[in-house]
């Protein structure tokens, strides 16, 4: 069931009318009201008012993460601070943490967007939500919170740690939806089993997971383990927090991005050219309706890409697929972009390897070669040289589809790829050691 | 049935060389070693004293390693004598997918070992047709 029914499915052509009358509006006010946006478009000789359609948009700036650096703290807010009511802020994990505003309207139409996504995982005003996400700064908390009372759902606050508490919570509050990481869920789930429980056995029945990269395989695990439907959710705190885009129950298979309110492109991260869809590329968001801090073209540094067809569950809005790599790790083969990043996802869902990779790059007789070094997992039967050569060519064939480039595939030992502070060295760059020169 | 350790080993210098070192430091005899390769690794196939105490400190210093389960026959010292073991795999439909052969230490009676699809009917159709099988003990420790 859709929150909004008449908004999630109301007919493409009418959605791209609102786009655009929203996106105008919005491109007035930044450029009155935030020097930064002032200054980018008339460097690029844009006037604001000359957007007259949705191709349009390929004329305007990018923003990147550094622009809400410089403009820390409230640099970037399209109102006055009399006006905003809330503040979130990212990790700041890669650098100065950048802030975000909220006016009471932004409030209101962020918890509409998740109350949309916990309704299109399945959720009604019936259901019983345990909120793991972290409360504070992050926007995952109170996003999810805000949502969940929106849908009308008896919401529980219970915030991140403290597993064994969780598990006692999931089950004497008959929860029925769980919001949180997917690594997390995981841990509930493995804890649940040391302490006794079984989750399948409770009333749980919803996962609402997010707010960091998993797999398809990771997804079955959780299902199996907690006994629920498990729905991708995605969102950032520049574009609003969680609420961008969701899954829905009905395929479990993209996430319909919230067009009322956010525009989606798809770039390619070098000549930064809107791609078709279907093809990946940088995703880059366009808010419609965020007053507090409206962010125009905002390049998310995500790899992903829109899933061409429509989506059996009536919405309209176009697909996102899981989000597979970030645009930091882009290597250029053979003029191709690869994201090595792609290649931990397509592992993570073969059985006998492990995800971690190295991935080598040479230069022989003027063409980029790739080899990738795979780890076979430890348990493997490795009495067995045909099911060795099965997963080496299963491994190898994976890999080129997603990367579009040939590579070969070297099966190594288990535990062997160098590993520091716990995270391997993923890429290794020989081309510009030899052939350079010649 | 005896139980044969199947170590995965990279085409890299010294790797097989550091597989003996681990084998040796934990006290482990090799009573057969055989190594298949292929044009990106190798297995090493290897029955030992002890196999549970050799597989774990392969695990331990970071080894791709399994115990396998394979069936050890005491072949006889004529001619045709392994056609007769064949012979009697092939009549019960077993399908041999590899097999190679060591000398117990006396040095008087050839050992062949084989990785047979189905050991249990292997080792039924062999005893039926008279066939002394070597067992465990014969072999090595028990661990």
């Amino acid at each position: 069931m859709a929150f909004q029914p008449e908004l999630e499915s109301m007919p493409r052509e009418d959605l791209e009318e609102l786009q655009l009358e929203r996106l105008r509006g919005t491109l007035r006010r930044v450029y009155d009201n935030v020097p930064l946006y002032r200054a980018k478009f008339d460097e690029a000789g844009l006037d604001p008012s000359a957007v007259k359609s949705l191709a349009d948009v390929s004329s305007i700036p990018f923003t990147l993460k550094d622009d809400l650096r410089s403009a820390y703290p409230y640099g970037m807010f399209a109102v006055s601070l009399r006006d905003i009511v809330r503040v979130h802020s990212s990790s700041g994990t890669t650098g100065q943490i950048t802030v975000v505003g909220y006016t009471r309207g932004d409030i209101e139409r962020w918890a509409d967007l998740m109350a949309r996504t916990y309704a299109a995982a399945g959720a009604t005003a019936d259901d019983i939500v345990q909120v793991t996400y972290g409360y504070g700064l992050f926007t995952g908390g109170l996003g999810a919170h805000y949502g969940s009372e929106r849908l009308g759902a008896l919401t529980i606050p219970v915030s991140g740690g403290n597993t064994k508490r969780q598990v006692q919570i999931l089950k004497d509050f008959g929860v029925t939806v769980l919001a949180c990481t997917p690594s997390y869920a995981q841990l509930i789930g493995e804890t649940a089993a040391e302490m006794g429980v079984d989750l399948r056995d409770l009333p749980l029945r919803v996962g609402v997971f997010g707010a960091e990269p998993w797999s398809e395989n990771m997804r079955r695990t959780i299902e199996e383990l907690l006994g629920v439907k498990a729905i991708d959710i995605y969102g950032l705190s520049e574009v609003i927090g969680p609420g961008v885009a969701a899954e829905c129950v009905e395929e479990q298979h993209g996430l319909h991005v919230n067009e009322d309110h956010f525009l989606i492109e798809v770039v390619d991260p070098e000549t930064l050219q809107p791609v078709p869809d279907g093809e990946v590329g940088e995703v880059v968001f366009t808010t419609l309706t965020k007053e507090g801090i409206p962010v125009i073209r905002y390049r998310t540094r995500d790899i992903s890409r829109i899933i061409p067809g429509e989506c059996s569950c009536g919405r309209t809005f176009r697909k996102m697929e899981r989000v597979f790599g970030r645009t930091d790790d882009m290597l250029i083969v053979r003029g191709v972009n690869v994201f090595p990043s792609q290649i931990e996802h397509v592992l993570m869902d073969i059985p006998g390897v492990a995800p971690h990779y190295q991935v080598i790059l040479r230069r022989e007789a003027a063409l980029d070669e790739v080899e990738v070094h795979v780890e076979v997992t430890p348990d493997f039967a490795f009495d067995e040289i045909r099911a060795l050569e099965a997963l080496q060519k299963r491994v190898r064939s994976e890999i080129m589809s997603v990367l579009a480039v040939s590579v070969g595939v070297k099966l190594v030992e288990p535990k062997s790829i160098q590993r520091s502070e716990g995270k391997a060295k993923r890429v290794v760059d020989l081309r510009d050691a030899k052939g350079e020169a010649s | 049935m005896i139980e044969q350790l199947s170590v995965f080993l990279e085409n890299r210098p010294g790797r097989m060389a550091d597989m003996a070192r681990v084998l040796g430091e934990a006290g482990n005899n090799m009573r057969a070693f055989v190594v298949a390769d292929t044009a990106e690794f190798g297995v090493a196939r290897i029955i030992v004293d002890r196999p549970r105490a050799a597989c774990d400190a392969l695990k331990a210093a970071g080894f791709g390693v399994t115990v396998t389960r394979v069936i050890a026959v005491e072949v006889p010292d004529r001619p045709g004598g392994l056609a007769d073991v064949l012979d009697a795999l092939g009549a019960a439909g077993v399908n041999v997918e590899y097999a190679y052969c060591f000398v117990e230490p006396n040095g008087e009676v050839a050992v062949d070992v084989f990785r047979v699809e189905d050991p249990e009917a292997a080792t039924s159709a062999l005893e039926a047709a008279g066939i002394s099988l070597r067992q465990a003990h014969d072999i090595y420790e028990r661990d």
